[in-house]
Order: structure tokens, then C-alpha cells, then sequence
């Protein structure tokens, strides 16, 4: 190759001997400095080798002179937001849970942390946006089965629902009507009519009349004569739009004949007061969160003073 | 182990140690025009981030300062916010095709007058030419031994650099942050680290490029020189000698002894000697040369004191040369100057400009947009309502907190609450107070009649409450369930 060199006329400069369909290479040389760039490249390269971990071993590499390593720079990462967040978390703990919604600043933080960790423990029943699904509660909603203000809610959280061994937890038991054999297929038949009559699914009919009677004598003593359910008893209302199990025919049939036994664990085991706190203000803030028990007073006496006037209605 | 010029020819070397260059001091018209755009470009640079500019006292009182930690720019009376950053990006598409108007009409005017480059090297070598002396004193400094003197002499030639440089790194600075707060930190070694590590690597690039890069990374580094020489065409200024002049050289003896058979150049080397990139213009056109005009001043000079006429070294167009040589008369200026091309790249960036202007005097400082709920789309409510939910994200781009209220419609019987209110106490609007220059995010409720279409769509609209005139509508969905029953 060599001896196709030659000197290029219009540069005056050698040419490497490379020819590719008449383009010819110059042999320009190349700026000295360039070349301490390489070296410098080389000393960072075996300076970085001894500082940083970088030899690939059987287990794991060699660890470098400083010692650091990408878990290390992580955990220092999630220490330091941790101590970041330890006086929110001793704050929520010490503050009365009746307290917090006026301390708008804490309340926030809270509804932060708690949509962090409701993603790592709620979201399995309660799905991503805690709507639920059959069988699991939309905590969006305004419908409560054991209460929606903040107190209720951490009392839920803490001891679950339905949990064994577990004198705290919340718990009732509907009996299994037609797998037990206290109502006959027909009379579940009726039974059904009558509770898709009450939230306006169906049309009045002389088996829901029957369903009726069957009702008051079956029913009433855990959802309250208007059906509006209760809450001591985690009994739901069975008069408006919204129910957990379904109020399709089938789902009621299956629900009146061999009952239900929705469980919930207890997170007071498993979660600190101040996540379990967190947690609590944000399915509050959700959209349904009640307003506390205190002035929940005034309105259960308004609920109570609608009651009489409920029957009659439906009654009629 | 052989040293890998050995193989080769001895004669092509891989590398090559850098020629020195000592440019000779020169005065001249462009001289003097390269004193006074150093001074402007110079006193731009550090005297800008300490130009005050009161703007109330939610924001701050610097004229331009590129707040980066919390995300504005600050020019004088305009503030820029991350989602406004085309206007950034205008500007940027400006200087693209303002360098392209500035190439085809004056060619690589902007290398030789105004690169930040070039007038730190300018400032550089006059530096160096103050303390080691003109060109002759600095060859005669380079080749002696070392010595008292020279040590002397380099020494204080790089602190002064230095000192330069450390300057220019830290006026880098001052651009980001609150340019007197920030150097009593910086000076009392308070100032964040990477206030100290921009300084230091600005320090260490103008250190070394201005002193002893230079012209290497016009040569080696810059993609510039390379797109230009693609931007010039025959009607592009570019410094020429005129060869068919100047050809053959002869000194002025000869001349004199054999009368017509010499050019006008009378090879005194002067264009070379005053050349800041070490080139001989005289070999034409190349990538050196970053047409800085010194060698035309530096020839002038000589042709007067030889009694010849000016401009053997000038800035003449390709095409206009071609008609000198052929003894005729230069293209007129105007018609070189406003020809098709640099007429629509002058349009173009008119256009740009204006449409920009146009854009900053009529954009709004209030915005709102809302985001519906992915999950879930709906909620159904237990009276048969339905409700959505909407994050709202309002924009108060005004140096004052405002009250903002937020109206929604085209969606009858519909009630609108934040999170901090509730359903029983809803209505048609919701107020939220928004701090001054920033984003208020507010939880918005709807909830509307459980009978209707399974989407509609509404509108939210936000006004301030201490200027009706300016509001923004943000168009979203309202969703209720299939019904299945």
C-alpha cells in the first residue's frame, strides 16, 4: 500500500496510500494534545478501577477503594427521606385523630403517605384507585358499611374485619337463609323481589309484597325496619344505589342462600399508628370521608326522625 | 516495545506538536472595530447578572437570572415558565438562522468578531503581548533557557490568565442565582458545590483555551468553521488576497530593478505575522481562517508606506473577485447584499420574531388544566348520583397571590366542591387562593344526576378575582356507568 503514496498537489500533504473509487485519504497528523487526551483518558480509567467497584467476580465485583456502591448511595437516599419524615410520622401519631383535619399542612402529608402505602397494601382487594370491586368496597363512595369518618375508619384499618382470634375486630355474621335451611328457594325468590323493589329495581309485584312480610320477620333486626342497614352491625343499606355483593337477581340469591363472609386483615399487626394513621386520611380524603362523630349526633338525629316517615313511604 | 512511528514511513508523522503563534500587534479600521466589540461583548457578559430590576416583592430583583431550582427565566419585564419554553427555543431557532443570514451576506463574521472563542483569545494574546512583549520578544522568550526571567515572565503571565479565567467562570454564576447573595457566599465559602465546580471548570476551559488551545479549536473542535463553509456562497464576504495583484511577490528592490515583472506584493510577511490563527492568507481560502480582518489592516498599512493602493488583502466576494480579475467592475453592494437568499432568511427571522412578540404581548398569566380521574373514571353515589373527580392545576404566573375562581359549565344539575369542601355545602364555583408566581393544585368534585349520557363533556373555566379580563377554559369529560339494567 505503501507505494501508492503520494504527495496530494493541492495540499501539499502526503496521502495514507487508501484509495476507494478515487477518494484518497491525506495523511494529515494529528494534533499532539489529542493524544494526552488519551492518556488522560487511560489514568481516569485506572484511577476509577481502584476508586470504583469494576472487576466483574464470581459473586459480586471488586468493591473499590472508597467502597461505594449503587444499593449503598440508595439506602443513604431512603435514610436521609426517612429522617426527613420522622417528625411528620411522631406528629400524626401525637396529634388527635380529631385534631387532624384542621391542621391542613400535616393532613396533607398524611394523604401523601397514605397513597404511598395504600399502593403497597390496599390496592390487592381495593384496586389502584380504590374502587373495589364485587366483593371489596369502593372506598370512593359515600356508602359506609362500618362508618366513614376518621375514627371509624382507623378503628377498621387497626382491627379488620372479620378477622379470627381477634375480640376487636369488626364482626357480624348474616345467617346462610337457604343453605341452612331457615327459608325455602321460593320463599328467597320472594325475599329478593322485595329488596330489588326497595332500591327502585324492580317494579312492585306480588311475590316482592310477599318477599315483604318475609323481611320484617327475617331481616329487620340487623337492617332496621326501613332497610337502611346498620353500621354497628356492618349491615348495609339495602335502599340506595349502592351494594357491595350486587342486586342482580342471581347475586341476591346467592347472597340470601349461603350469606357472605367478607374479611379484611387486621394492618394494627402489621403497620405502625403513623402509617396506619396515613392510610386513614387518605381513603378519608378519597371523596366520602364523613365529617366526625360529634357532628354526626345532629345528623343521626335526622336520620332517625326520617325514619319514621321512611316505611310509610315504601309502603305505599 | 517500538514506538509505532518507527513503522511507518519517518517521514508521515501520527502526531504533531502544535506551531506556536505569536500574533504581531496591528492597528487598523478592524482593529479598532475588534477593540470595540470585544469591550461590548466583554461588558455584556459580567456587567448583566448585576442589572437590577424591581419586580414586587414576590420575585426576584435581578434582570436576567435563569432560575433553574425553581424553574423561571427572568429577561427584564418577561418571565418564562417551563410549559413557555418555546420561547426559548424561537430564540434559539433566531440565532440558527441569524448566524445563516449573518454567513451568507458577511461570511464568517461572527468567528472573528464575536465568538466567545476568539475574544477571549484576542484578550489572551494581549495579555501575553503586555508582559512578554511583540511578536519578535515572544519568539526570543520562547526559545531561550529557562531562567529567572522567564520563570518571572510565564509566571505572571498565567496568573493574570488565571485571574481572567476565574472571572469568567464566575460570571458564569451569577447568571443562575442572585448575583450579591451569591458572591458573599461564594466568598465567604457558602456558596452550593457546584457553584464552585462550574467556576472551576469554567476557570480550567478558559485557562486553557484561551491560553494555550486557541486557534486549535476553531481548527479541531468546532463544527462551525465546516457548516459555514457549506453557508457561503459566490456572493459571501470572505477575506481575500488578490493574487492577480499581488503575484508574483517581490520586494520593492526588485521591483524597482525590473519594473513590470512583479505583483504588488512586496512579501514582507506582515499579513502572517499579525495573524491570530498562524495562516497565510495568501494560499486562499481555508478552514484557519476565521476572517478576523487583521491581515487587511496589517496590508494596508504596508501599501501606504510603499505607495501602492489599498485592499491587496481585502474583503471582496468570490464572484466580485472573478470580475476584478477579469478588470471589471464589483457586483454593487446592495444587489450583493439583498439577493433571494439572505432576503428569505431575513423574513424568516423577521417572522419568527415577530410572531414571538406577538405571542408575549397577548399570552394570558392564569391557567387551568384539569385531569380526570383514570381510576376510577366514576364513582356511583348511593342516592343514585354519580360523581368524577378532577385534578386541577391552576396557574398563577402573576408576581401576587391571587384568589382564583374556578366556574364549570355545560353540565346541568350538576354541583361542583374542592376537597376542601363538601357535597352538602356545593354549588356552581370554587374559590382557591394561589400563591404568588406558582401553581395551585386544587381536588376538584362533580357530581350530576345518575341519568344522562355515559360521557359529556364540560368545560371549567378560571378567572382571578382582581382581574376579570383575563380567564382560561380547560374542556374535560364527565363519565357515568354503562347501564347494564
Amino acid at each position: 500500500m505503501v507505494d501508492k503514496q503520494r504527495v496530494d498537489e493541492a495540499t501539499g500533504t502526503k496521502t495514507v496510500g487508501h484509495e476507494w473509487d478515487g477518494i484518497e485519504e491525506l495523511d494529515t497528523p494529528m494534533p499532539r494534545w489529542w493524544l494526552w487526551t488519551l492518556y488522560a483518558t487511560i489514568i481516569w480509567a485506572l484511577v476509577y478501577v481502584i476508586l470504583y467497584p469494576a472487576w466483574p467476580m464470581l459473586n459480586s465485583a471488586t468493591e473499590g477503594v472508597l467502597g461505594w456502591s449503587s444499593r449503598g448511595e440508595y439506602q443513604k437516599a431512603v435514610d436521609a427521606r426517612e429522617a426527613e419524615l420522622e417528625p411528620i410520622r411522631q406528629a400524626l401519631v401525637s396529634t388527635d385523630i380529631h385534631d387532624l383535619p384542621k391542621n391542613t399542612a400535616l393532613l396533607n402529608e398524611a394523604i401523601q403517605g397514605g397513597r404511598s402505602a395504600f399502593k403497597v397494601h390496599c390496592v390487592q382487594c381495593h384496586g389502584a384507585g380504590a374502587a373495589g370491586s364485587k366483593g371489596y368496597p369502593n372506598l370512593n363512595d359515600d356508602e359506609w358499611l362500618w362508618g366513614g369518618d376518621m375514627e371509624a375508619i382507623e378503628y377498621t384499618l387497626i382491627h379488620g374485619i372479620r378477622n379470627p382470634d381477634h375480640d376487636e375486630t369488626r364482626f357480624s355474621q348474616m345467617p346462610a337463609f337457604g343453605r341452612d335451611g331457615i327459608l325455602q328457594p321460593n320463599e328467597i325468590q320472594d325475599l329478593v323481589s322485595h329488596v330489588r323493589v326497595l332500591s327502585n329495581r324492580e317494579q312492585p309485584s306480588a311475590s316482592a309484597t310477599r318477599g315483604a312480610a318475609l323481611f320484617e320477620i327475617n331481616c329487620t333486626i340487623c337492617h332496621g325496619n326501613d332497610a337502611k342497614g346498620d353500621r354497628m352491625q356492618g349491615a348495609p343499606n339495602l335502599t340506595d344505589a349502592i351494594n357491595l355483593y350486587g342486586l342482580d337477581r342471581a347475586s341476591l340469591t346467592e347472597t340470601i342462600t349461603n350469606s357472605r363472609y367478607g374479611v379484611m386483615p387486621r394492618w394494627g399487626q402489621r403497620l405502625d399508628a403513623a402509617t396506619i394513621r396515613m392510610l386513614t386520611a387518605y381513603v378519608h380524603s378519597l371523596g366520602g370521608g364523613e365529617a366526625a362523630p360529634v357532628e354526626d349526633a345532629s345528623a343521626e338525629q335526622a336520620a332517625a326522625t326520617s325514619e319514621g316517615e321512611t316505611p310509610s313511604d315504601e309502603q305505599s | 516495545m517500538s514506538n509505532p512511528e518507527e513503522i511507518l514511513d519517518p517521514e508521515l508523522k501520527l502526531y504533531e506538536k502544535r506551531k506556536g503563534v505569536y500574533p504581531k500587534a496591528v492597528d487598523g479600521t478592524f482593529r479598532k472595530l475588534k477593540w470595540a466589540i470585544m469591550a461590548v461583548t466583554l461588558g455584556i457578559y459580567y456587567i448583566t447578572p448585576w442589572i437590577r430590576w424591581d419586580r414586587g416583592p414576590y420575585a426576584p430583583d435581578q434582570a436576567v437570572l435563569v432560575d433553574l431550582a425553581n424553574r423561571r427565566f427572568f429577561m427584564f419585564g418577561i418571565e418564562i415558565w417551563p410549559h413557555e419554553f418555546y420561547y426559548v427555543a424561537g430564540m434559539l431557532v433566531m440565532a440558527g438562522i441569524g448566524l445563516f443570514l449573518v454567513t451568507s451576506a458577511v461570511g464568517r463574521a461572527w468567528c472573528g468578531y464575536s465568538c466567545p472563542q476568539t475574544v477571549w483569545t484576542d484578550l489572551f494574546q494581549h495579555i501575553e503581548r503586555a508582559i512578554d512583549g511583540d511578536r519578535n520578544a515572544q519568539f526570543r522568550l520562547q526559545d531561550a533557557p529557562w531562567g529567572l526571567k522567564k520563570i518571572a515572565k510565564r509566571l505572571s503571565k498565567w496568573t493574570v490568565w488565571l485571574l481572567v479565567a476565574m472571572a469568567t467562570g464566575g460570571a458564569w454564576i451569577f447568571y443562575f442565582a442572585d448575583a450579591p447573595t451569591l458572591a458573599r457566599e461564594f466568598f465567604t465559602g457558602e456558596a452550593a458545590f457546584v457553584a464552585y465546580a462550574t467556576v472551576g471548570v469554567l476557570t480550567a476551559t478558559t485557562f486553557i483555551f484561551g491560553g494555550f488551545m486557541r486557534e486549535q479549536v476553531c481548527v479541531y473542535m468546532c463544527p462551525w468553521p465546516r457548516i459555514q463553509a457549506a453557508m457561503m456562497d459566490e456572493k459571501s464576504l470572505t477575506v481575500t488576497y488578490k493574487d492577480w495583484r499581488g503575484e508574483p511577490r517581490g520586494s520593492v528592490k526588485k521591483a524597482e530593478a525590473q519594473p513590470g515583472s512583479f505583483g504588488d506584493c512586496i512579501d514582507c510577511n506582515q499579513c502572517v505575522a499579525v495573524c491570530p490563527t498562524g495562516i497565510d492568507i495568501r494560499e486562499g481560502p481555508q478552514i484557519g481562517c476565521i476572517t478576523c480582518a487583521l491581515c487587511i489592516d496589517a496590508c494596508d498599512k504596508v501599501m501606504d508606506q510603499v505607495g501602492r493602493p489599498r485592499g491587496l488583502i481585502d474583503y471582496v466576494t468570490s464572484e466580485d473577485a472573478e470580475l476584478e480579475k477579469a478588470g471589471q467592475a464589483h457586483t454593487p453592494v446592495l444587489k450583493t447584499l439583498f439577493r433571494p437568499r439572505t432576503i428569505l432568511y431575513f423574513s424568516v427571522w423577521g417572522a419568527i420574531g415577530m410572531a414571538m412578540l406577538f405571542a408575549v404581548g397577548n399570552r394570558t398569566r392564569i391557567d387551568i388544566s384539569a385531569n380526570h380521574d383514570r381510576n376510577p373514571l366514576y364513582v356511583q353515589l348511593a342516592d343514585g348520583d354519580v360523581r368524577n373527580a378532577y385534578t386541577a392545576n391552576l396557574r398563577n404566573m402573576e408576581n401576587r397571590p391571587r384568589t382564583m375562581e374556578i366556574s364549570m359549565s355545560g353540565l346541568g344539575q350538576a354541583v361542583l366542591w374542592s376537597s376542601e369542601g363538601a357535597r352538602e355545602t356545593a354549588g356552581q364555583t370554587v374559590t382557591v387562593k394561589v400563591p404568588a408566581d406558582s401553581v395551585g393544585r386544587v381536588r376538584l368534585f362533580v357530581a350530576a344526576p345518575g341519568a344522562g349520557p355515559q360521557r359529556e363533556e364540560f368545560s371549567f373555566t378560571v378567572q382571578a378575582e382582581d382581574d376579570r379580563t383575563a380567564q382560561d377554559t380547560h374542556d374535560v369529560f364527565f363519565e357515568r356507568p354503562e347501564r347494564a339494567e
